[in-house]
């Protein structure tokens, strides 16, 4: 029993897809959207660091690392633009949030 | 072998049911800390791999902080969050139905590229190249090829720090605040006044 590459494949596949799933089914909560877009990032991570380390190439998780600080700008940003709504809206439903249409 | 097949195993079952936790819970705080759950395994498949310094990284960055960001934002709205899982079940059909589609497909080309690929050939995992130690060798990449790249990463935080601040800070009407500006530019000619007072009356302001 190798755990090989496709193992770790599989892993950062099945995560992607709960995260894409998370956004189908939570979507008026936009902290759980948010949380699924953690998780999508997460799961692109798994892979990158996979790759990088089977193919013998650092280069992978340099990239992983960039990855990673956009993940944490998106969630500081994405949280603040949240408690923003809600200070406008009192209420964080985002499924009706037409507010921009002007 | 076989000892690692088991962490394997453990490792990425608790992190694929903490995610579909996160996704499932009812509580939001619940929904935060199997965030945490699944970075922290996240982290120990890394280590399995071999890559510690972003395991390392993932557990400080996302469990020191981003979780415990969405923790704070999570308690501090007063939202009903009963009524934010409407639509729930009626999008859950359609929702797992992409979801198997996708992970069929993501599976299939992943078992493809695994074993086709440009690391069909590969000799097993290897964190690092000769001599250095994981973190070394990222950092003389990061340092050197990617120094602009690095850079620019520092200056996506700052912008996103400075974005967070200026969306969220809120001047309240009727809050006195220190004018610095104001104070340092009074002279005796602004902030003193000369009255003579009648006697017998006294002065009003």
């Amino acid at each position: 029993m190798t755990i090989g590459l496709s193992h770790y494949l599989a892993v950062a596949a099945i995560l992607f897809t709960i995260g894409v799933l998370g956004i189908f089914v939570n979507r008026k909560n936009v902290i759980v959207i948010l949380m699924s877009i953690e998780l999508i990032l997460l799961g692109v991570n798994i892979n990158l660091v996979a790759f990088s380390v089977f193919l013998h190439e650092v280069i992978g998780q340099v990239f992983a690392l960039f990855v990673l600080t956009v993940a944490a700008a998106e969630a500081a940003v994405g949280l603040a633009i949240l408690v923003t709504f809600f200070r406008w809206r009192g209420d964080i439903a985002v499924d009706d949030a037409s507010m921009m249409k002007g | 072998m076989v000892l690692q097949a088991i962490a394997f195993y453990v490792l990425a079952g608790v992190t694929i049911v903490a995610a579909l936790a996160v996704i499932s819970s009812r509580n939001p705080v619940h929904s935060v800390l199997f965030l945490i759950t699944a970075f922290f395994s996240a982290a120990g498949l890394l280590v399995m791999l071999g890559a510690e310094f972003l395991a390392m990284i993932l557990i400080v960055v996302y469990v020191g902080s981003v979780a415990v960001l969405f923790l704070f934002v999570v308690m501090m709205l007063d939202v009903d969050f009963a009524a934010l899982r409407e639509g729930f079940s009626r999008y859950l059909p359609l929702g797992l139905f992409i979801a198997g589609v996708l992970t069929v497909e993501m599976v299939v080309v992943s078992v493809d590229v695994a074993t086709n690929g440009a690391a069909a050939n590969s000799t097993g995992p290897a964190s690092h190249v000769g001599a250095f130690t994981n973190a070394e060798a990222i950092g003389r990449v990061l340092y050197t090829d990617y120094l602009y790249f690095f850079q620019t990463a520092g200056m996506v935080l700052l912008v996103a720090m400075i974005g967070a601040i200026v969306l969220t800070l809120k001047h309240r009407v009727g809050v006195r605040r220190q004018n610095i500006a104001d104070q340092t530019a009074r002279t005796p000619g602004t902030g003193m006044r000369i009255v003579t007072i009648k006697s017998g009356e006294g002065i009003d302001a």
